[in-house]
């Protein structure tokens, strides 16, 4: 549980909506190589935390801090925050304060890649071609801001074939490879589902931010996201946020448990600390904590 | 006996239904046809009733309502229920495969029109069908290409568009007569400062969509409009610039003198070989037009345009910079009406506010819709289609005969346009070709149908 493992801190993270505090003095960290799960009831402003890290949102108050590299970057992040500045790279250490960032840059810059709760593909292209504006930014730049790929020099076409190439690779990764020509569109919601987190992945993301991604999905689709996720991890060194509220999803595979509940965080540990908690269950049962004995009780559990 | 009983029954409604319409069409042409306000020999301001024209028009609408409801629709009823689901797409392939010999025949077409046109009317007579038909065609196919880009691709909806056409055509005139640059160079300076305008015009309305959009963009068309108009130490008001330097063969005139184009190829002289030139000119401008677009659309730019259009915020969440993506797309759109603005110019020799009317977007924007967002050659059948058939309507002077002398086809324009955009919606709602023709493809290039495509709010 060493400082230098996070890869995302956030501090006293407060988002107002007029008179509704949607999030209150919120903080918490989310560590490298890691799956965080941000769990908690209906309205308890998960979606917000998740709006605000990636940009969607400013938020009223608070520091969202993302490294990416060397862990020594965290240590300028005191001076970084006096600064003006967004962020801060040096010999492969990088820190950004995302609040300050637009949200293209989030992505751009920091690497921090979403998906959303109502899914959000391009609905009219084909799976494929999903993927490869994923990777839009590091294209532009091999078509010379299109210069280059107007002429249709190689250097573009080798761009693009390596984008295709990561693209198939992500396919199969996700079992699409035989629909890659189909309108995304046309494919199955599990499968829309997972397509979306691969392009998310397809923008190479230092952490990848999940907004319920097993809604709407049967037990087995939601055991294959599973694998899907843990693969992602293991095999990608990217770390990933994960709102949801399947807890077979998140009690087998996340490793740290953030909850929420009316915008306050009521608790913070492992799956095991967090499953036995008496704050979570009474969030959870929708009572106060001394009635918690006898409504569990009553209902059996 | 059940099939027939079903027949009587249609051919009842089918006739209370062509009565109700024919009845409509009496009320609705009454004033509008069945009337006419005519001076009289004393000065006097009189109506005239046409009662025959009435006749025949409402007549007309019954015998269209009544073969809709007995032949037409029962057919293609009777085509749905033995069709099988996916069909659709299946014709849309086929359309496909079509569409790929239609391409090099209409370009090939396009390449000898003159010589068709010379060989069947003449020297004298070609000229107006090269001008006429042929370039004014073409104008509008490039602008339809143009705005292609930003209704079609990127999904934002451009009532102005007309704006940036006559920032190309102004840029020309004043340019050439202030300063007498050549075509050739005031060509691309005038798609440039077009460009310039469009990202101007990009910079406030980044953050509307939809409906507020097409507002903002009308009002920008007006403005400009309305400065050509009350500027007038600049652009002479409605009087509008006239003498603007016509174009020169590569710096050989076109004109009757020694150095003239006829004369140093040793020809006879003819205002057909300016004709001609021009006609060659925009249709290199227009295949331009159609090569960029085509190009772009493969590239990052234009996928970001396409996604753009699908879904904005998934764009911003992949690390797409959608201020640059939309300015990107107005200012390229507005690049190529600059073109055509400065070819308009250099063509007519004389251009005034009255060309640059909002009629005119909305010509446009109506070739682009009827065409299919998005399909180049959907627009290009969409232009021939209107602005062919609008210069047909002088040509039917047979009808005459028919209506009587006063009787003018051109009059009725608006009124045919509106007709064909109505039924065109309701065949084909996403215009001529609505499939999508994906970018890039891994196996196979499958046409995506129209009803995964998205239109665009914005």
């Amino acid at each position: 549980m060493s400082e230098a493992g996070d890869v995302l801190r956030v501090d006293h993270l407060t988002m107002r909506f007029g008179g509704l505090v949607a999030v209150h003095d919120l903080s918490f960290s989310a560590r490298h190589g890691e799956i965080t799960a941000l769990i908690g009831p209906n309205g308890a402003g998960k979606t917000t935390v998740f709006n605000c890290i990636t940009g969607f949102y400013k938020p009223t108050e608070g520091r969202i801090a993302l490294q990416s590299g060397d862990p020594s970057a965290w240590q300028r992040l005191d001076r970084l925050t006096a600064s003006s500045v967004r962020s801060h790279s040096r010999r492969g250490g990088s820190l950004f304060l995302l609040e300050r960032m637009p949200d293209h840059l989030v992505a751009k810059q920091a690497r921090v890649a979403r998906t959303f709760q109502n899914i959000r593909l391009f609905r009219g292209m084909t799976v494929l071609e999903n993927l490869l504006v994923a990777q839009h930014n590091p294209l532009m730049l091999a078509s010379g801001f299109s210069v280059f790929g107007i002429l249709g020099l190689p250097r573009f076409t080798h761009a693009e074939d390596k984008a295709i190439d990561n693209a198939v690779r992500w396919l199969d990764t996700i079992g699409l490879t035989d629909r890659a020509d189909d309108p995304a569109g046309d494919l199955p919601y599990g499968d829309q589902r997972r397509l979306e987190i691969a392009r998310a992945m397809c923008t190479d993301p230092v952490l990848l931010c999940l907004d319920e991604p097993a809604a709407g999905l049967n037990p087995r689709e939601s055991a294959e996201l599973g694998q899907l996720l843990l693969s992602i991890r293991d095999d990608h060194n990217t770390s990933i946020l994960l709102i949801e509220h399947d807890m077979s999803v998140v009690m087998q595979i996340s490793d740290h448990v953030v909850v929420l509940d009316y915008g306050v965080k009521i608790s913070d540990g492992t799956r095991e600390h967090v499953k036995n908690d008496p704050n979570v269950i009474a969030a959870y049962l929708g009572v106060e904590q001394e009635e918690v004995a006898a409504v569990a009780t009553e209902v059996g559990l | 006996m059940a099939e027939t009983a079903q027949a009587r029954v249609d051919v009842g409604r089918a006739i209370r239904d062509a009565l109700i319409a024919g009845l409509v069409a009496f009320g609705i042409l009454l004033p509008l046809i069945g009337l006419r306000t005519a001076v009289n020999i004393r000065n006097e301001l009189i109506l005239e009733p046409r009662p025959f024209l009435l006749a025949v028009l409402v007549a007309l609408v019954v015998a269209l309502s009544l073969v809709m409801s007995l032949v037409v629709r029962p057919a293609s009823q009777r085509r749905a229920a033995a069709r099988p689901e996916g069909e659709s797409v299946k014709a849309a392939e086929r359309r496909a495969a079509i569409a790929k010999y239609i391409v090099p025949f209409a370009l090939g077409f396009a390449f000898l029109y003159p010589v068709f046109a010379i060989l069947f009317t003449g020297m004298q007579g070609s000229v107006k069908w090269i001008d006429n038909f042929g370039i004014q065609i073409l104008i509008y196919i490039m602008l339809g290409w143009g705005l292609n880009i930003v209704v079609g691709l990127a999904g934002l909806l451009d009532l102005g568009y007309v704006a940036f056409y006559a920032v190309g055509a102004y840029s020309y005139a004043l340019l050439a007569k202030s300063f007498g640059f050549s075509f050739w160079i005031l060509l691309p300076l005038s798609g440039i400062l077009a460009a310039f305008w469009g990202i101007l015009l990009g910079f406030p309305v980044l953050r509307l969509r939809g409906d507020y959009l097409a507002i903002v963009t009308m009002a920008f068309g007006e403005i400009i409009r309305l400065v050509l108009i009350n500027w007038v130490d600049l652009t002479n008001g409605y009087a509008g610039i006239s003498g603007i330097p016509r174009p020169t063969f590569f710096g050989i005139p076109f004109n009757a003198n020694e150095d003239g184009f006829a004369a140093t190829f040793g020809l006879e002289f003819s205002p057909i070989y300016r004709t001609i030139f021009l006609y060659y000119v925009i249709l290199c401008l227009s295949l331009l037009t159609a090569f960029v677009t085509i190009r772009l659309r493969r590239l990052p730019i234009g996928r970001a345009w396409e996604a753009l259009r699908e879904d904005e915020i998934a764009c911003r969440a992949l690390g797409i910079d959608t201020t640059k993506t939309k300015l990107s797309a107005f200012s390229m759109g507005a690049m190529f009406a600059g073109f055509a603005g400065s070819f308009f110019a250099a063509r007519q020799g004389f251009i005034s506010p009255e060309s640059f009317t909002f009629m005119e977007s909305a010509m446009i924007l109506a070739i682009v819709v009827l065409g299919g967002m998005g399909s180049p050659l959907g627009v290009a059948i969409a232009a021939v289609a209107m602005i062919g058939g609008t210069e047909l309507l002088r040509e039917l002077d047979f009808l005459k005969s028919v209506f009587g002398n006063q009787f003018d086809p051109t009059q009725y324009r608006m009124l045919l346009f509106g007709a064909a955009m109505v039924l065109i919606m309701i065949w084909k709602p996403r215009g001529l070709i609505s499939t999508r023709d994906p970018t890039a493809f891994l196996h196979e290039r499958k046409t995506i149908a129209a009803k995964f495509v998205k239109e665009g709010r914005g």
